[in-house]
């Protein structure tokens, strides 16, 4: 609350920072964002550590990462609502850090809507276009066609009290595409949706998000959430960048111990470097294809990667035993001794508890952790 | 009337729940009839009361004081009634201009800072409006840089004291409103959700429409609070245009008080006391009626 009234009282003029330089904007071309090692502290508190990463132009780019890791500060401060201590942020090739938040090609859906209460839907939506004087005509049919795309056109009337959640949401969509911002930043927009709607809002933005060909910057703390809308995933912990990378890829090839702890399910095996590509760990000892940095470490595998034999593997074979066993309706997940290791199995094998199996963990999914 | 309702999980009769009310009501209502509406009862009836020469109340109904509001004296009545309106509109707009960046600055601090500073708007209203009047006059006295500053930019003769003059009762009424129109206001801003500020922002509003689209709007309830609450006394008030303005410079409140005092005419008085009230009352429902169609909030 302090620091938002200081922010607001702040002269614009402290802003002003460095000019735009060509060469940046030479060096990245095709960004939409391009944020350079931007760093953040409120006090003592460090918020944001030395982040950078780009968006390319029609890309959907997703911060993830818990509460807390600064992720809603990075995507205020490209909004200008916020100002980094360190660092720049370019905007189509251009440095916005000097420009306030209303001077920015860029609009934000806010975590809680932010819909002006004394203002009908249209009025709302038309909010950002009468700001710039935008002559009305052309504003009665833009704000109509975004309403139209995001199927309000019955609701252009109603003010925000007298609508639901879900068409909030929508509304708050539509007030900030019907700018058609360089990029559009969405703060946690489906946070407030229950369980079913959001899984709906979800394919819907996607399909927004490819029909407009804008970049979407979408902030989230729902790893599902994230890998179903995004094309690249930026995952933030403690104010720094973990991991970023199309979305297959950082699910599947987490680089870090928090990567692969936060999408969920990964097995993590803790081992002892023994050779180049040979690691002991406590289900055995097993080759990896990249060469491990540490001497005591961490590999992850995902359950759906271990496979179930009947004899032993060739390789990176082990035995166990089924301690429980967990039906799923789509698959079936077996917790096995030693590790112990979580597999996920397709219903179909009906393994009970107690029975010995052969596994094999395929060494290319073997993923060797930094840490 | 007897059927059983259910009040807040207790089963009870709506006579029962009435008569619960009143018992609610009955000290707030006998202390209005004591003091509100007996007073004003009395000033109705001696509105219409004759006076002997030496002032005293006659017993007899009359229309004479009414006659002299809206005939021989109602040239010079309607003057002081326009000059009373523009004054108390000219504070009431000036202190809350000034109430809002007072509220903001009081709102952005720790909890410990905000109490500091509201104390600060408070506490002069701990000392009589007549004491702080007095202080304005000292202030504005021909010594002092006010003063000698107003001379130098050739307001005033130079060795000049700024009262009595318009200038210096309007100053007075402000410093006396101030308090009045920054309490609701700080209230206001303190519940003000900055995330509308933020949106109106990212929406590319400029500072003026920032604060029209998304700041007035959801202070509008503690303006009106503070609307009323400088508008009403800076109508009636006499003591800052007395010892500030002097006999050249008299509001209704002076007249009032006047007839009171030396002029000794207690039903004349009462009459103008009479319109100021139904005045007030009316510019404040068109103004309440006015403001809801906006407070939507």
């Amino acid at each position: 609350m302090i620091q938002r009234l200081r922010d607001f009282f702040s002269s614009s003029a402290r802003r002003i920072t460095r000019p735009p330089t060509e060469s940046e904007a030479a060096r990245n071309p095709g960004c939409s964002l391009v944020v350079e090692n931007v760093s953040k502290s409120f006090g003592k508190t460090q918020i944001l550590n030395d982040v950078s990463f780009t968006a390319e132009a029609g890309e959907f780019v997703t911060l993830l990462g818990p509460s807390g890791c600064g992720k809603t500060t990075l995507l205020r401060i490209i909004a200008g609502l916020d100002r980094s201590d360190r660092g720049r942020i370019l905007l189509a090739g251009r440095a916005v850090d000097h420009l306030p938040a209303n001077r920015r090609p860029v609009n934000t859906v806010f975590q809680n809507y932010a819909l002006f209460p004394h203002l009908s839907v249209f009025e709302n939506v038309a909010f950002g276009l009468r700001s710039r004087s935008i002559p009305d005509p052309e504003v009665r049919d833009r704000v109509r066609s975004s309403l139209s795309m995001l199927k309000l056109d019955d609701l252009a009337e109603r003010y925000p009290h007298q609508i639901s959640g879900g068409q909030k949401q929508r509304v708050a969509l539509a007030r900030a595409v019907v700018n058609e911002p360089e990029v559009l930043l969405l703060d946690e927009p489906m946070s407030a949706l229950d369980a079913k709607l959001r899984a709906e809002v979800q394919l819907d933005l996607r399909r927004l998000q490819r029909a407009l060909g804008k970049t979407f910057v979408l902030v989230t703390h729902d790893q599902d959430e994230a890998m179903t809308v995004s094309d690249r995933i930026v995952l933030m912990n403690k104010g720094r960048i973990e991991q970023q990378g199309v979305t297959a890829e950082v699910y599947e090839r987490p680089q870090s111990r928090f990567a692969a702890e936060f999408f969920g399910a990964a097995n993590l095996i803790s081992a002892q470097r023994v050779g180049a590509t040979l690691v002991f760990t406590t289900v055995g000892a097993l080759r990896v294809q990249t060469t491990p940095q540490w001497e005591f470490g961490t590999l992850a595998i995902h359950p759906e990667w271990i496979e179930l034999c009947e004899n032993e593997p060739p390789e990176n074979g082990v035995r166990g035993v089924v301690r429980e066993s967990f039906y799923r309706g789509d698959h079936v997940e077996l917790i096995i001794e030693p590790g112990p290791l979580r597999v996920q199995l397709s219903p179909r094998a009906r393994l009970t508890p107690g029975s010995s199996v052969w596994l094999a963990l395929p060494a290319e999914r073997l993923e060797v952790l930094s840490d | 009337m007897t059927e059983p309702t259910v009040w807040y999980g207790q089963l009870t009769t709506r006579r029962r729940l009435l008569a619960r009310g009143f018992l609610f009501i009955a000290g707030g209502i006998s202390w209005l009839a004591v003091f509100l509406l007996l007073p004003s009862l009395a000033l109705f009836v001696v509105s219409f009361m004759k006076r002997d020469a030496d002032g005293v109340l006659i017993w007899e109904l009359t229309l004479e004081s009414f006659a002299r509001i809206f005939g021989s004296a109602s040239g010079e009545n309607a003057r002081i009634l326009i000059r009373s309106i523009v004054l108390a509109l000219i504070a009431t707009s000036a202190s809350v201009t000034l109430a809002y960046p007072m509220g903001f600055f009081i709102a952005r601090g720790s909890r410990r800072r905000r109490f500091f500073w509201l104390a600060l708007v408070i506490v002069p209203l701990c000392t009589n409006l007549v004491i702080r009047t007095f202080s304005w006059k000292l202030l504005l006295s021909a010594q002092l840089m006010p003063a000698k500053l107003a001379a130098w930019l050739g307001w005033i003769d130079p060795g000049r004291d700024i009262y009595p003059s318009w200038t210096a009762v309007a100053l007075g009424l402000v410093a006396a409103s101030l308090p009045f129109a920054v309490v609701p206001l700080y209230t206001s801003i303190d519940r003000l959700d900055w995330s509308l500020v933020e949106a109106a922002q990212d929406l590319y509003a400029s500072r003026l429409r920032v604060f029209f689209a998304a700041i007035l709007p959801q202070t509008l309830p503690g303006l009106s609070v503070a609307v009323i609450l400088t508008f009403v006394p800076a109508m009636s008030v006499f003591v800052v245009s007395d010892m500030l303005g002097g006999a050249k410079h008299w509001l209704i409140g002076n007249l009032i008080q006047h007839q009171f005092g030396p002029g000794r005419n207690i039903p004349y008085g009462a009459a103008l006391s009479l319109l100021l009230i139904i005045l007030t009352l009316g510019g404040v429902s068109l103004y309440r009626r006015n403001g809801r169609s906006v407070e939507i909030l």
